[in-house]
């Protein structure tokens, strides 16, 4: 794989922040755009922007053809069996919510479970949370092991057959833990249960087959990936599907509609109300095509080679704590003495390393590694060695610099 | 950006407070108790107020956060304390209008803070301990 190809293709990352070269280690956050999906949500807005499946015009079928065509590298991307199975939203939050709402506050009832995990982001616990409040149903945690994995046998232990939803990160955001999700999706499967799957943190950096995985939801989001904010994905199996009732009511998502009652669409734009986000699910397709050109299996590659890179260069740091696994995905989250996440990531700033700091959307599993925030590096494809140094030399300066105050 | 940039930051008194932070812990009895947090970064404050006569007579804070977070209570309990109710809320004014840029006179260590309006992405760190004292008064004043 050519990183050096590669980062030319990303134009942002070819600018100076507070007089040095800019080294973007926030892709778990974001990640960052290749000029072909800036071009290919441009070319859409200059020459095809047109409502989709309504107009008899040229342009109309120009913007329905382009928008079910990136449904259609979707459908490959994961291997689902059909693009029905494939459901635009607005990221993974919305594609969670929308199993919250047309499937888990439709099947539960009191004494049901919902099995989760500690080191589920926001989007992955108050959905479930709030199902469980409206149905009276037991919301269920999966208990870690020290080192910030899942294990089989505790996973055996949650799930019972009173359980009817499991819920599981794919990959931590916080502690880069790969879970077990195929393992996983037996034991649920086992138990009558279905399971989701949120795979923001997932489909961005690894091969993803929903069937091989049998998982029976899954959600992810394009910008993670290289497409715009506020297009994502649901994938779900289409049995359960057209078991759902829509989410979202209104244009788009109808089939005939009378006075006092209407009948909706078939999979999968009954859960598309609206008009879509045509530009952001063009600019995913193009973010597919671009990753695909490369190979998923090279960036997953080159992300495991940096991972290790990373956790034997900051391991070397006198003072630094690492949370989670040593096998994980590439992000590494981190406390530096006792120095604060917040002036960690000012002082790196001002190197020009942009990480994250906070809480990153997990507090419970902030509770759970007994912090109050940390502070995040992530790589993605564009990143190299290099910038594990330069982070690594931006620590030990923030050492130096507050080292006066400690 | 260079680390003389951070300087102008991370000043020697901002450091000392955070290090060393005066009023740091809890006022016995009953007392005015506010509970605030920056739900964007977990940095969260409690603060105690204790109001006689329309003067804050004793200030305390305790919580978690970052240097500056943490530097900001320290000096704003430090400057409330004996201060008229309405002189604080001024001074919350005059600090608001310091993180916008705006050149303010603070005759304490809270002068040192004005740096922070250069870092747009901490000035609510700094202004955590203001707004809870904002929320105490008026809690209080709605009571009363």
């Amino acid at each position: 794989m050519d990183v050096k190809s590669i980062r030319q293709q990303f134009p942002i990352l070819n600018q100076e922040i507070n007089g040095h070269p800019l080294v973007y280690l926030d892709s778990s956050a974001t990640a960052q755009k290749p000029l072909s999906v800036i071009e290919a949500v441009d070319a859409y807005y200059r020459e095809d922007n047109a409502n989709v499946h309504r107009g008899v015009h040229t342009l109309g079928s120009r913007a329905t053809d382009k928008y079910e065509g990136a449904r259609e590298k979707v459908r490959r991307f994961i291997h689902a069996k059909s693009s029905a199975e494939v459901i635009f939203t607005r990221g993974t939050t919305t594609a969670i919510n929308t199993v919250a709402y047309g499937y888990a506050r439709q099947i539960l009832k009191e004494g049901d479970e919902i099995v989760i995990t500690p080191m589920e982001h926001h989007s992955n616990i108050i959905p479930w949370q709030q199902a469980a409040k409206a149905t009276g149903a037991t919301l269920k945690y999966i208990p870690l092991e020290e080192d910030g994995t899942l294990s089989l046998d505790a996973v055996r232990e949650t799930i019972t057959k009173q359980t009817k939803l499991v819920a599981v990160a794919h990959v931590s955001n916080v502690l880069g833990t790969i879970n077990p999700v195929k393992e996983i999706a037996t034991i649920a499967h086992e138990n009558g249960a279905v399971i989701l799957l949120d795979g923001a943190q997932g489909a961005p950096h690894m091969k993803v087959d929903v069937q091989e995985l049998d998982c029976d939801f899954y959600a992810f989001s394009g910008h993670k990936m290289g497409a715009p904010t506020g297009i994502g994905v649901l994938y779900g199996k289409r049995a359960l599907l057209e078991q759902m009732e829509p989410v979202e009511f209104g244009g788009e998502m109808i089939d005939f509609v009378n006075l006092y009652d209407s009948t909706w669409k078939e999979l999968p734009w009954k859960f598309e109300g609206g008009t879509p986000i045509i530009a952001g699910a063009i600019g995913l397709g193009a973010a597919i095509d671009f990753l695909n050109e490369i190979g998923m299996d090279a960036i997953t590659a080159h992300e495991e080679k940096l991972a290790h890179y990373a956790m034997d260069k900051l391991s070397t740091i006198d003072g630094i704590s690492i949370y989670g696994p040593k096998e994980r995905a590439a992000l590494v989250t981190f406390n530096l003495d006792d120095v604060h996440p917040h002036d960690v990531a000012t002082v790196l700033d001002a190197e020009g390393i942009a990480v994250r700091a906070g809480h990153h959307c997990a507090q419970p599993l902030m509770k759970w590694l007994d912090v109050t925030a940390t502070a995040r590096a992530s790589f993605y494809l564009y990143n190299t060695e290099e910038d594990v140094d330069k982070l690594v030399e931006g620590l030990l300066k923030t050492k130096e610099y507050f080292g006066d105050v400690f | 950006m260079s680390f003389n940039n951070l300087d102008s930051l991370y000043r020697q008194v901002i450091m000392d407070h955070y290090k060393n932070p005066r009023n740091r812990g809890k006022i016995e009895g009953d007392v005015l108790t506010v509970d605030m947090n920056n739900p964007t970064c977990g940095d969260r404050i409690q603060l105690q107020l204790k109001v006689e006569d329309g003067i804050v007579s004793d200030a305390k804070f305790d919580g978690e956060g970052c240097s500056i977070s943490m530097s900001s209570a320290s000096m704003m309990t430090q400057a409330i304390k004996g201060k008229k109710v309405e002189d604080a809320l001024a001074m919350s004014k005059d600090f608001s209008n310091m993180m916008l840029g705006e050149e303010v006179e603070f005759e304490d260590d809270i002068a040192a803070l004005h740096g922070v309006s250069k870092f747009p992405a901490r000035i609510k760190c700094a202004t955590l301990a203001w707004k809870a004292m904002e929320k105490g008064v008026h809690e209080q004043e709605e009571n009363e």
